[in-house]
Parts: C-alpha cells; sequence; structure tokens
C-alpha cells in the first residue's frame, strides 16, 4: 500500500509555523494598514489553510488523482460563487 | 473476473476489513478517501454560503460591523485557534500513529484530540456566556450601545446592523460549534474502538478520515478568526 506518511517532526515544525502566523495576523490587525488590513487577514489564513490542506490533509502527494480533482473542483466553485457576488455588490455604487 | 485477478485474490492474505466488492485494500482506502472528499466539499459549499452572506453585509453595514466586532475578546479566539491547531497536530500524529501501528500512542493522541476539542467548546461557552450577558444576542432583548471615537464622540452606528453583525456571528460560529461538538463525539467513539485494537497498519481508514473531517473544521476557524474578530482594530 502507497500509503502518505508525514514525519512527526515535520508536523510538529509546521504547527509551530501555523501558531506563528496566527501571531502575526493578531498583530496585523493593530496596525493600520487602511484597505490592506483585510486583505493582510485574507491572505494569512489562506496560507495557514493550504498548509493544513496540502501537508495534514495529504492532498499532496495523494495517490489518487480523481482526490485532488474533487479539492480544486470544490474551491473552484467556492471561488465562482464568492467573485461573483463581490463583483455584484463591489460595483453597485459605480452609476 | 479475469484469471490473474483470481491469483491475486488467493495469494493476498484476506484483510477482515476487505469488502467483498473492492479488488483490495488499496481501492477500498481510495473509495473511503474519495468520499470522505466528496462529503467535505459539500461542507465547504455549506460554509461558503455562510461566508459569502458575511462578506455582503460587511461590504454593506461597514462601520457596524466594525464596532460589534470589537466587542468580542480577542484573546479567546487567539486562545481558541491556537487550541484547534495543535490539535489539528494531534491528529497527524495519531495518523501516524495508526500507520506505525503504535496502540498506545494512537489512543494517547486521539485522547488528546477530544481535551483539545473540549477546551475549545468550554472558551467558547464562557464567549457565548458573555454575549448573552450583554444582549448582544439577536433578539427581541438586543441592545446595543453606539461606540465612541478617541475623541469621545459617538459613532453614529445602526444598532439594527451590528444586530446583522451578531446574527452571522451566532450563524457561523453556531455551526462551527456544532461541527465541533459531533467532531468531539467522532473522536471519542474513535478513541474506544482503538483502545479495543480495532484499528492496524493496514486498515486505519476511520481515523484518517476523521482527521480529515477534523482538518477541515479548523480550516473554517482559521478563516472564522480574523473574519469575525479582527475588524478594525487599529486605532
Amino acid at each position: 500500500m502507497s500509503e502518505h506518511v508525514t514525519s512527526r517532526a515535520f508536523s510538529v515544525a509546521l504547527g509551530i509555523g501555523l501558531l506563528v502566523l496566527t501571531a502575526v495576523t493578531v498583530k496585523a490587525a493593530f496596525i493600520n494598514l487602511g484597505p490592506w488590513n483585510p486583505v493582510v487577514a485574507l491572505l494569512i489564513a489562506t496560507v495557514k489553510a493550504t498548509l493544513v490542506v496540502l501537508f495534514f490533509m495529504h492532498v499532496k502527494g495523494a495517490s489518487e488523482k480523481l482526490t485532488a480533482v474533487v479539492v480544486v473542483s470544490g474551491f473552484f466553485f467556492l471561488t465562482i460563487l464568492l467573485s461573483l457576488s463581490m463583483a455584484d455588490y463591489l460595483t453597485r455604487s459605480w452609476r | 473476473m479475469s484469471d490473474s485477478h483470481a491469483t491475486t485474490i488467493e495469494n493476498a492474505a484476506p484483510d477482515p476489513h476487505l469488502r467483498h466488492h473492492f479488488a483490495d485494500m488499496e481501492q477500498q482506502k481510495n473509495t473511503a478517501s474519495l468520499g470522505m472528499w466528496l462529503f467535505l466539499v459539500t461542507e465547504i459549499m455549506f460554509f461558503g454560503g455562510l461566508f459569502c452572506a458575511y462578506l455582503i453585509y460587511r461590504l454593506l453595514y461597514f462601520p457596524a460591523f466594525g464596532a460589534a466586532s470589537q466587542t468580542l475578546d480577542i484573546k479567546l479566539g487567539a486562545f481558541n485557534t491556537a487550541v484547534l491547531l495543535i490539535s489539528s497536530v494531534t491528529v497527524v500524529l495519531a495518523v501516524r500513529a495508526a500507520q506505525d501501528g503504535n496502540r498506545k500512542q494512537l489512543v494517547a493522541y486521539l485522547v488528546l484530540t477530544v481535551l483539545l476539542g473540549l477546551t475549545f467548546l468550554g472558551v467558547k461557552a464562557i464567549e457565548y456566556k458573555e454575549k448573552f450577558e450583554t444582549h448582544h444576542v439577536p433578539g427581541p432583548t438586543f441592545h446595543f450601545d453606539k461606540p465612541f471615537d478617541d475623541n469621545g464622540k459617538e459613532i453614529p452606528v445602526d444598532p439594527q446592523h451590528a444586530q446583522l453583525f451578531f446574527s452571522l456571528y451566532f450563524a457561523m460560529t453556531g455551526m462551527h460549534t456544532l461541527h465541533m461538538v459531533l467532531g468531539c463525539g467522532l473522536f471519542t467513539v474513535l478513541t474506544v474502538l482503538a483502545w479495543k485494537g480495532h484499528y492496524s497498519p493496514g486498515y486505519y481508514t476511520p481515523i484518517e478520515n476523521a482527521g480529515l473531517y477534523w482538518h477541515l473544521v479548523d480550516i473554517i476557524w482559521i478563516y472564522l478568526f480574523p473574519l469575525l474578530y479582527l475588524i478594525s482594530r487599529h486605532s
């Protein structure tokens, strides 16, 4: 069986990295970055989520390509939902 | 069935966990994993709808959302984020212990995961209690005092818009908390089964798939924390 075995040290190191990113996101929220505050917060959250999906959920190195297709299509449709909704509400003031 | 297939089955030691409609354990495992991911995608779409509603109202009523967000305790939120991230690591270590066939370690990491999950729920209970006491729960008793800026001037925000923030706060964290409660129950069952020796390096699919669920619930919180707790915190 070709299962993906992650080393313990790597998992713990990644966990510490995620905790550091959490501290960074809290610190960044108290610095005035103007309109970039939510962008930075969401960017850090996305980096954290991507790390969890790739390494904790073993999408990177998954033996089944079909799993990767399902994951990518899920996020693809979520992107359509969010981007088209935002394209509507963000442009309503453009009259 | 082809001849080559028949010989494979004869040669392989029959695993009691192999269901008759699968060719081998790897096919069974991949099928279970695919099914789990399909379920997780439905979860992503479900929470995606809530996130979309949140983003739209945040765009429309940003000042009220900022003011309402500042009534949340950032320390408790950050603490809970850390608790969930650590629990994700213990889940990964539990899966690793199952792969190694180390039953004691597996049970230990599963118990640790449940305890971290319960810690999260305990902190959430403290936060909800505070919200009930300050009448920030949407409904007939809802009350929201207008916040003051640095010069002591009242910031004009509509309490109804703040109520919308709290409606979304309770809908999103409430659904997330429900998933945590189910996750804690699931991991308690797994702990008992692992203790009884149900899992081996050849069969630990339930541990792995429950782990996938746990990680997804963690990811949802990774987004909920900055979106709900960290709006306009800078002065």
